[in-house]
């Protein structure tokens, strides 16, 4: 801030003394520090403190690579239909009016008030054995607990509501007088949608993408209640953490692999914080909210 | 209809390619947008299948439990511990988060110093780290070898493996919030105000207590209930920090799983309703104090 020096005679009313300052600037980053970065450095000294090749052959190991596996593949069916989900919910939100509008956009975000265990819990009641469609399934050998698809139902649930709420605040701001040009110059409901609003949301929507892969990828708690733990077979990333860390002799390997997902996170905040920088002005209607 | 392939995303542009048409007058009862029936209708039913209706079911099941049963799983001791010590470490987390995060975002906002992009790049780390990870970080931490756990030790302070540890982890998970509801106020809170305060003699504590204070309070509350309502649910994260201990440090989501495991789905349920109904009802009351706060400002 360059203010004229008569402006600066006044400063000592509006900004705290020098000492304050420092001390808050102290506090802040010591706080951040102890509570950020040490967990972070954490994970990456315990990985390679065994050394490398134990580092490499715990990533190698075939039920770490099988929960790799599992793991992609269940972010790349909730992911997607998350975010078909999102786009769908906000169109209809932002761009028309409805009776019950505030009660939907409240229902959205009800998941991130549901502790990830009662997420996980919920499938367990309908389709576990003893849930409500478990004899059913039974007889029809369809497994839905402790296989593929309880998990993706989990992670589907628990992050639910990340591209929507993105999207929501931005296509409202946005509002629909560019669509009803190009509509009323003849371009058809799908053309309008991808030539006219997918270029005004695309950053906002990779950004809710974004966060509900990285949440998809590291989610624990709803997963570890329909997954099983049976090692290879239905433990995520995440779940074949919390194997090897209780096995005491693989406590090191544990945090290999999770210095894959400290990774996975490290690549999620870098891209965050570069959308946020280089597309803020487009993103601007998601400020302020958590 | 045209057929005509769009030149580029601006509406404008499609003048010269398009011919003009008029609105279908039946469309126009909601504007002239197209979709609002089939994107309404795949949320709703989106949103019915996968959330609404397995959380219909879990109080259905509740339901069939009936009051007395339902008292009967939730007052035995362990269950008021387990649920005593989700609440309690969650109102303690958040109000760690509400002190820290407001230290924070003010000096994030208002001050410049070396390092301030890095730091603040990482002020969302709990949101892109797998809770699990932090878990097994934080407890590796604090252990009694651990870097921060060695130390601590010397003064008689033991976080791994004691209701301490929850708390620290409840604080690690819920970190972000109160600080990314606050920052935006408070970039966007007028400076002229404060300007104003001054000239008419307050000092700079006056202005903080009287000016910023009551214009950044509903961002506050709001950061401190999303906070809460993280930390009370939160499951990774904690129980490799927590020890879980019955009756010492066992928390209400480990005992949902517990109770699960031993296919006792009744005592799970009443658990994992009450923790919604409770969760619910505090959401609920900080909604209610913010339109009142909003109605007297």
């Amino acid at each position: 801030m360059h203010e004229p020096a008569s402006v600066r005679r006044y400063d000592n009313a509006l900004i705290e003394p020098a000492p304050v300052r420092w001390l808050l600037i102290v506090v802040t980053l010591a706080f951040l520090a102890v509570f950020l970065l040490l967990p972070l450095v954490t994970v990456f000294v315990q990985a390679l403190r065994n050394g490398v090749s134990t580092y490499f052959s715990a990533l190698t190991d075939a039920d770490t690579l099988a929960s790799i596996r599992l793991t992609l593949v269940t972010a790349a069916i909730a992911v997607p239909l998350n975010t078909m989900f999102g786009v769908a919910a906000a169109w209809a939100i932002a761009k028309f009016e409805f009776r019950g509008k505030n009660l939907l956009t409240t229902l959205i975000d009800l998941p991130f008030s549901v502790s990830p265990v009662i997420a996980g819990m919920v499938f367990v009641l309908l389709f576990g054995s003893r849930g409500w469609f478990g004899p059913w399934l039974s007889e029809h050998d369809v497994k839905v607990i402790f296989a593929l698809p309880g998990i993706v139902l989990a992670t589907t649930f628990v992050t639910f509501p990340f591209v929507a709420r993105e999207l929501i605040p931005l296509m409202q701001a946005q509002g629909t007088e560019e669509e009803q040009a190009a509509m009323t110059l003849g371009a058809g409901g799908l053309r309008t949608f991808w030539h006219v609003t997918m270029p005004n949301i695309r950053w906002g929507l990779l950004y809710g993408v974004l966060l509900c892969n990285a949440r998809a990828m590291g989610e624990f708690g709803a997963v570890s209640v329909v997954s099983g733990h049976i090692r290879g077979m239905t433990n995520t990333m995440p779940l074949q953490v919390e194997a090897m860390y209780n096995d005491p002799g693989e406590y090191s390997a544990a945090f290999a692999v999770s210095s894959l997902l400290a990774l996975l996170g490290f690549v999620t905040l870098a891209l965050k914080n570069f959308l946020e920088w280089r597309h803020g002005s487009e993103l601007a209607a998601l400020r302020g909210r958590g | 209809m045209s057929t005509a392939i769009l030149p580029s995303a601006a509406a404008a542009e499609m003048s010269a390619t398009a011919p003009l048409t008029l609105p279908n007058p039946a469309r126009s009862v909601r504007g002239v947008l197209p979709g609002f029936g089939l994107s309404l209708g795949f949320a709703l039913s989106y949103l019915s299948l996968l959330v609404l209706i397995p959380l219909a079911a879990l109080f259905l099941r509740a339901a069939g439990l009936g009051i007395e049963g339902i008292w009967q799983e939730l007052t035995s001791a362990r269950v008021l511990h387990a649920l005593g010590l989700s609440f309690g470490g969650a109102l303690a987390a958040a109000a760690i988060n509400t002190v820290f995060g407001a230290l924070i975002a003010w000096t994030f906002v208002r001050y410049d110093f070396a390092g301030k992009k890095l730091f603040h790049a990482m002020i969302d780390l709990p949101f892109a780290l797998p809770t699990a990870v932090a878990g097994i970080a934080l407890t590796a931490l604090y252990s009694e070898h651990g870097w921060l756990g060695a130390p601590l030790a010397q003064f008689g302070i033991h976080v791994a493996y004691t209701p301490l540890g929850i708390i620290v982890a409840m604080v690690f998970i819920s970190l972000p919030f109160v600080v990314r509801t606050l920052e935006p106020v408070l970039e966007e809170a007028e400076q002229q105000l404060e300007e104003a305060a001054a000239t008419l003699g307050a000092t700079r504590r006056q202005t903080i207590t009287y000016v910023i204070f009551p214009t950044v309070a509903p961002a506050l509350l709001t950061g401190a209930a999303l906070a809460f309502a993280r930390a009370v649910g939160e499951y990774g994260s904690i129980i490799f920090i927590a020890g879980n201990l019955q009756n010492v440090s066992e928390i209400a989501p480990l005992l949902i799983m517990i109770r699960l495991d031993e296919f006792n789905y009744g005592g799970a349920t009443a658990i994992a309703a009450a923790m919604l109904v409770i969760s619910f009802a505090i959401l609920f009351g900080i909604n209610l104090l913010q339109a009142w706060s909003r109605r007297h400002a």
